[in-house]
């Protein structure tokens, strides 16, 4: 395992243990969420964005590249009729089921295994959007 | 509007902040996880959406990253979690459903609850603001469209 494989595995580790400890990994607290009746998710999103906002904003004023190498720079994704249809759809898939795609797979650490059809049609999802590329 | 205290959400959003952080303080990497779906299947599918350049490239260190996302949460289950090993009471249809419009979704916005939720909006980005506006608006009102239906949890 090179290097940044083996970063890339701790900070997952780490980013896997805080989604369980956070309730993300179960579907039904998200789902609380979701249904207004208990309001956390918030803070979760809100604690793991200020947090990576250092990171990203002020590390590299002191730091002129990543420790292994590469270049810093923020996630700038253009907007595109896709990027909102695309999050109408994904909500849809939220609402129903609780899940998304970090937590679904930090929730097979749970030993939540019906969580695996959920992460299967994920693929399938993800295939199909490919097929529909005409890019 | 917090059943369970706000400690073990803001203290778990913190701690998925600082396992985000290193990755990218090591590496310059954005660890977010919808995309390992599509980097994955360039493994399988010979189509172009697949085979680009860059998803060649990711899908080594996202596989790792999938596997530290199991790893942390099996690490979590068996030290501080207060309930142990756990099995969701959601219908299986739901999963199956909900999983294919997350997949198709989130492919298409081109970010998830990761990608635009953390490190988009970590990263100022406008387009991520409006993608976590709408699927959060969007989850909201379809989770309470489907309790009202009378479909439990």
């Amino acid at each position: 395992m090179n290097k940044q494989n083996l970063v890339v595995l701790l900070g997952g580790i780490m980013f896997g243990f805080g989604l369980a400890y956070s309730g993300m990994a179960k579907q039904e607290i998200v789902l609380s969420f979701l249904q207004l009746t208990d309001l956390g998710l918030v803070f979760v999103i809100g604690g793991a964005a200020l947090v990576t906002f250092l990171a990203i904003n002020v590390v590299p004023r002191f730091l002129k590249a990543p420790l292994l190498g590469g270049k810093f720079s923020p996630r700038k994704a253009a907007m595109s009729r896709n990027v909102i249809i695309g999050a109408v759809i994904f909500g849809i898939g939220w609402g129903i089921s609780g899940q998304c795609p970090g937590s679904a797979v930090a929730s097979l650490g749970t030993g939540n295994y019906w969580v695996l059809v959920g992460i299967a049609a994920m693929f399938i999802g993800a295939y199909l959007r490919g097929l529909i590329d005409k890019k | 509007m917090f059943p369970l205290g706000i400690e073990p959400y803001l203290i778990g959003g913190i701690l998925i902040g600082v396992g985000v952080s290193i990755i990218y303080i090591a590496t310059g990497l954005h660890a977010t996880q919808s995309s390992f779906f599509t980097t994955t299947l360039s493994w399988f599918s010979k189509k172009k959406h697949f085979q680009k350049e860059k998803n060649l490239q990711e899908r080594n260190w996202r596989l790792f990253l999938a596997i530290g996302l199991v790893v942390g949460a099996l690490i979590h289950t068996l030290t501080l979690s207060p309930s142990g090993f756990w099995i969701t009471s959601l219908q299986v249809w739901r999963l199956a459903l909900g999983g294919l419009l997350v997949g198709f979704g989130t492919r298409l916005s081109e970010g998830c609850t990761s990608g635009h939720g953390i490190s988009g909006l970590a990263s100022l980005s406008t387009t991520s603001l409006s993608a976590v506006i709408v699927f959060m608006g969007v989850g909201i009102l379809t989770a309470n469209i489907v309790r009202i239906l009378g479909v439990l949890p």
